[in-house]
């Protein structure tokens, strides 16, 4: 079978992936079957169609020469008519049909790869980029529901219709059948030629158009530089290089695949004029009868469509195939491990005592990040963790809220190691606050209130005012209810806000803040901690820090290194002791 | 859409005047195998007609076939190089036109949107151009031809012809008008669905924290829910295109068979056979007909999207460069190594704000100026009005003496070593993008990009990297942490050897004692260079030549940080907030001192190190 149209990404194993997806269509195989069934049938019926039509025109011929034979050209014609009429129908039901399929097949593909989501574990979204999971739940997610709207149907009703035409042929007469069939491969030989060629092509399209368009993402996105560094010869001639590439490639695909269709029709003609031409022989030789040319001309036309569509289907099928394989493989990866928590930690009754006991952990099996970490915080501490980056502080947080397993070693909560809790449970002991300001499109309340229930505008408003929000929400035209959008309208001080906000509102015994503070200038900061200060009163609480000035009242500081905690002690003992943390502290105040 | 079909050139209109005459050519053979069709029809319907008549006529159609396969292959090859070679000019006039846009502009499109318009835009414009032009040309020109073919038949079939057209047309006009809008929200919702996954991603950790696993499914859900029931929607409103126009063109078909057969019935016995093959070759043209009506339809529908693209290109070609170069290619100014602001304002076109008001203050060569402000301070921008990428309001801005707008920009950045905020970095290698541009002093040498990675404190992680310095950098600087990234942009400024630095908050992503060292190494480096800096930490200013404070845009205080800390409350409480009372008082002994002096101090100071509240001035 001849290539399809160029586009078309090469799956790993065909095969394989076209058997899952019939596999995962299990909830839609019934209408799917359905569907598929009715286009064969309706295609099938359909040849039978021209017949009718052939009859009839003998009939009109016929009172060329006596009386019209009215009553039977109008029962021809309602004959006709009602088998338009059902084929219609026929295929109106089936693409509802399929529309059907296809777009609720890949309803319940994106919902599971939103639920995917959620149960993958963190270090997948280290690995991964977000660009990429999102180009499977819009990308590949729609190229499947496509490419199957288009062609499972298409693929069985062709191949009847060509099953069905070629054993219609035969049956009618061999040397006419054969006729049909070569001159039908002949031009296909050469269409495949064609389409060998235009795939290279096509390929070399895509991926000189990828090139250019990562080279203009690369200027604009650095435009103050390439300007200031006077570098915009550079980038020209880059992409005067880049653009002709394109130019080439598009040329040469665009020809290529332009060449399909008047070959397909050429196809058409050429199958037309031999069976005529061997039809009138064969008639001369009054091998056939005329009314078997009639019905050939008609077999041969209907003979290369179905090729043309099992063709082109198969490229949708082809694409379908590479697409599936991209969004199973990210269903199929490994989710975080099933738990089974033997206890149950309630907030109201937590004390307040978390210890690590010699944890050591590493992102990657084998380099640990932290080598042996030790500590205890007491109920209503404030603990802070300092160092330099690449130390592992957020590391720590990482591990208390179990977004990482550790390799050895464990944490305690109230005495409880972490891991006979739930993940749900542990992390409803704490309150967190980070340094990147997670925003989501919605009102400034639903930032605020988030997936928390009853939570009363009273006690919003109050949060506000808490955090200094309150005159910024004020401002708004519509207060609490104006919607958060991408604009820059909210500064990045204003959303670290709103994010710190949304941290108050959930009570939480625990508290965590990882440079919860940093977007926020040194006035607004000193506000919020004052805020933070009542927050934390009575609750356990770590900071993580780059400004030191922020964690000079802390109960315990944990000076961090490489994975170890190098020093502990309060603000004042460290500096005396002048190590690592007083080195730290001072470096701030080293002026060039 | 036809404004930016101006970018063809005359070459292109030639050979565009060439396809339409090649078109014209297939359309009258297309039109002409129905004629040698119905013949060979007639001639094997004969009885004892002669091979040779079946044989000159199939070889006649195929002639015409083969005419007709060539002449639509070489109107392929022209479109096809007529319209890729549309969207290479396009795409380079848009690039050259992005390229010279002020960042205010640039802020306007935002640059996202840039780059759609240069990608993807294009993109669409030319797929109309090159399956658009070929269809708009051939449609009317069937359509037309084949009705004048088979006008004089009978207005009989002409009626039921051009009812089938009006019917078709509308029950096209209506699905779209259906359709359309749904299109439009159906974008919107895709957007919605990729931002709530986007969202859920870039969140994962506060969404796990929150327990809100189930709260962000629940809202995917919904997103999804809505774009998948729209999308059913409109999807199976086109899936009624395919069967109604078959049926459509069936049931014309039938129609004038029947209505032939009455008009046979009731013509004289002379006329009854013309009628007849009248009926047939009627019957394969109004389908021809209706075909070209129905491409054209086609083209039409998808005229709106190129259109929408088209005239997301022409905004950015019509939009006026606000920031235009100067004339003069500075070689010898009155000054060296000189800022000035005289009175400075600016604001963005249609703002009522300013966001700076009235800046004045002069940067003498090798003098470091700082500026400090809360966020929204206008820092930034006041920075950004040296190298241009703003045009100040009103007031001067003077480099060397010679205002900014009267340089050409080459001789203007020459002189400018500019860090940013964000460290933009390029694919290449760590050499490429430290010698990335031009300073007007020739190709960087290994030699400057090794020293200037050693200033900016790179050369730790530099050398640990696979291949050193010729180790690859992803687009973006992807592949190295942020504070890397920011030590390799300082050190592209370095080795550019510029007058004047401008350091636009370039060293908040480094850790305290990186700034420190990077800081003193710059300092010893940098002696006779110019600085202006923006920052956030008291630290990395205190001990600047001039500390300029700026609140709401406009200048609040001006002096050194011992002169402030008495005079501006805004800088003292700026101070408050990130130095103990200790600190403060400490560091109120700074004053910007001569070097040599300077340096002996340090030295001492260091060899004690003792003191944990000094502060210290080390070159």
């Amino acid at each position: 079978m001849p290539g399809p149209r160029g586009e078309a990404e090469k799956s790993k194993d065909f095969g394989k992936a076209i058997k899952r997806v019939i596999k995962e269509l299990k909830n839609f195989r019934v209408m799917a079957i359905i569907a598929v069934l009715i286009a064969a049938i309706s295609s099938v019926v359909s040849i039978m169609v021209p017949n009718m039509l052939s009859n009839l025109t003998d009939k009109i011929a016929e009172g060329l020469r006596m009386d019209m034979d009215f009553n039977a050209i109008w029962s021809m014609t309602i004959m006709i008519a009602l088998f338009q009429i059902g084929s219609a129908i026929a295929g109106v039901v089936e693409g509802f049909l399929m529309t059907d399929v296809s777009n609720r097949f890949a309803q319940e593909l994106r919902d599971r790869i939103s639920e995917k989501i959620n149960r993958l574990p963190l270090k997948f979204f280290d690995k991964n980029q977000t660009g990429d999971t999102l180009s499977r739940v819009t990308n590949d997610v729609d190229t499947i529901a496509q490419s199957l709207n288009e062609s499972l149907s298409t693929i069985v009703a062709a191949i009847a219709l060509f099953i069905g035409v070629v054993i219609m042929m035969f049956v009618t007469n061999w040397v006419m059948a054969l006729t049909a069939i070569i001159s039908g491969f002949v031009g296909f030989f050469f269409v495949s030629i064609v389409l060998k060629k235009s795939q290279k092509y096509f390929t070399a399209r895509q991926k000189e158009l990828g090139n250019i368009n990562s080279h203009i993402e690369e200027i604009y996105s650095g435009l103050n530089v390439v300007k200031a560094y006077n570098g915009q010869k550079e980038a020209d001639k880059e992409f005067d290089r880049l653009n002709q590439k394109v130019y080439d490639a598009n040329r040469k695909s665009q020809f290529l695949s332009g060449l399909m269709p008047p070959m397909m029709m050429f196809i058409g003609n050429l199958g037309y004029v031999a069976v005529c031409v061997v039809g009138a022989l064969l008639v001369m030789n009054d091998a056939i009868t005329f009314g078997t040319i009639v019905a050939f001309i008609i077999y041969v036309r209907m003979f290369t469509s179905p090729l043309t569509q099992i063709a082109q289907s198969l490229n949708y099928l082809q694409s379908c195939a590479a697409a599936s394989e991209r969004v199973f493989e990210f269903l199929d990866e490994a989710e975080m491990p099933e738990q089974h928590p033997t206890q149950v930690l309630e907030r109201d009754k937590v004390r307040g005592m978390i210890e690590f006991r010699h944890v050591k952990f590493g992102y990657d099996e084998n380099k640990l990040i932290i080598k042996d970490f030790s500590a205890l915080a007491k109920s209503g501490q404030k603990i802070a963790i300092v160092g330099p980056t690449g130390a592992g502080k957020t590391t720590m947080v990482n591990l208390l809220m179990r977004f990482y397993e550790i390799n050895s070693g464990s944490i305690y909560i109230d005495g409880v190691p972490i891991s006979e809790l739930s993940r749900e449970n542990v992390r409803s002991l704490f309150t967190m606050v980070l340094q990147d300001t997670w925003l989501f499109a919605g009102t400034v309340r639903d930032n605020i209130v988030y997936n928390r229930k009853g939570v009363s505008d009273e006690q919003v408003w109050n949060v506000c005012d808490r955090v200094g929000l309150s005159h910024f929400v004020k401002t708004l035209p519509k207060g609490l209810d104006s919607d958060i959008t991408e604009s820059e309208s909210v500064s990045a001080g204003q959303r670290q806000l709103i994010t710190i906000a949304r941290g108050m509102v959930e009570d939480a015994p625990f508290l965590i803040l990882d440079e919860a503070t940093s977007n926020v200038d040194t006035r607004t900061e000193e506000l919020v901690q004052k805020a933070m200060d009542k927050l934390m009163h009575g609750r356990t609480s770590f900071i993580i820090a780059h400004r030191l000035s922020t964690i000079k009242n802390a109960d315990l500081i944990l000076v961090m290194k490489d994975g170890n905690i190098v020093e502990t002690g309060k603000h004042d003992e460290l500096i005396k002791k002048n190590g690592f943390y007083a080195e730290l502290y001072n470096s701030q105040f080293q002026i060039s | 859409m036809f404004r930016l079909l101006k970018n063809l050139t005359k070459r292109d209109i030639a050979l565009i005047l060439l396809v339409v005459i090649l078109i014209c050519l297939q359309v009258w053979l297309d039109l002409k195998m129905p004629d040698y069709m119905s013949e060979i029809t007639r001639l094997v319907q004969t009885e004892g007609s002669e091979m040779v008549e079946i044989l000159k006529n199939g070889g006649l159609m195929m002639a015409c076939a083969l005419g007709s396969l060539a002449s639509m292959a070489f109107v392929g090859y022209l479109v096809a190089n007529i319209s890729a070679n549309f969207s290479k000019s396009v795409r380079k006039k848009l690039f050259s036109k992005v390229e010279a846009l002020g960042m205010g502009e640039v802020k306007k499109f935002s640059i996202a949107s840039l780059i759609t318009r240069t990608t993807n835009d294009i993109t669409q414009v030319q797929m109309f151009l090159s399956f658009g032009m070929q269809m708009l040309i051939k449609a009317p020109l069937t359509a037309v031809w084949a009705i004048t073919k088979i006008l004089d038949k009978s207005w009989e079939w002409s009626t039921a012809t051009a009812l089938a057209v009006v019917l078709l047309l509308s029950l096209v006009v209506v699905i779209m008008v259906i359709v359309v809008p749904r299109f439009k929200l159906i974008q919107k919702m895709t957007d919605r669905l990729n931002g709530v996954t986007r969202e859920n991603m870039t969140g994962i950790r506060v969404v796990r924290a929150f327990n809100a696993e189930k709260y962000e499914e629940k809202k995917f859900a919904k997103a999804n829910k809505e774009l998948t029931d729209t999308q059913v929607f409109s999807q199976k409103a086109l899936s009624l295109f395919s069967p109604i126009i078959f049926f459509t063109m069936h049931f014309l078909t039938l129609t004038v068979y029947v209505v032939g057969a009455y008009l046979i019935d009731h013509a004289g016995a002379m006329d009854k056979l013309t009628i007849f093959s009248n009926m047939v070759v009627f019957s394969s043209y109004a389908t021809q007909v209706i075909m070209s009506f129905l491409m054209l339809a086609v083209i039409f529908m998808m005229v709106p999207r190129a259109q929408v693209s088209a005239v997301r290109i022409n905004e950015v070609m019509d939009t006026e460069l606000s920031i235009k170069e100067g004339e003069r290619d500075v070689a010898d100014a009155p000054e060296t190594g000189t800022v000035e602001f005289r009175n400075v304002s600016f604001k963005y076109p249609d703002a009522e704000d300013y966001v700076i008001q009235g800046i004045s203050f002069k940067a003498e060569r090798g003098q470091t100026i700082a500026f400090i402000g809360s966020t929204g301070s206008g820092k930034s921008t006041l920075i950004n009005l040296v190298p241009r990428f703003y045009d100040a309001t009103e007031g001067e801005v003077l480099v060397d003496g010679i205002n900014v707008k009267d340089y050409t920009f080459e001789s203007l950045y020459n002189r400018l070593g500019y860090v940013p905020q964000k460290a933009v970095m390029m694919d290449g290698t760590v050499s490429s993008n430290v010698a990335f541009g031009d300073n007007g002093k020739g190709k960087r040498s290994a030699m400057d990009v090794t020293n200037a990675i050693k200033v900016a404190q790179g050369t730790d992680f530099v050398e640990k990297l696979d291949k050193k310095y010729f180790a690859h950098i992803a687009q973006g600087g992807t592949n190295i942490s942020g504070g890397q990234k920011q030590r390799l942009a300082i050190a592209r400024a370095i080795a550019r050897d510029p007058e004047i630095y401008i350091f636009d908050d370039s060293f908040s992503a480094l850790d305290y004692k990186t700034d420190a060292a990077l800081r003193k190494a710059l300092k010893k480096h940098t002696k006779h260079a110019t600085s202006l800096i923006v920052a956030q930490r008291i630290g990395t200013i205190m001990n600047a030549d001039q500390i300029i404070v700026l609140d709401d845009g406009k200048c609040v205080g001006q002096g050194t940080h011992t002169e402030l800390l008495k005079s501006c409350e805004v800088y003292k409480q700026i101070a408050e907030s990130q130095l103990s009372p200790e600190e403060i008082k400490a560091s109120m002994n700074i004053k910007p001192v001569d070097y040599a002096a300077e340096e002996e101090k340090a030295r001492k100071q260091a060899a004690k190190k003792l003191g944990a509240f000094a502060v210290r001035r080390v070159d």
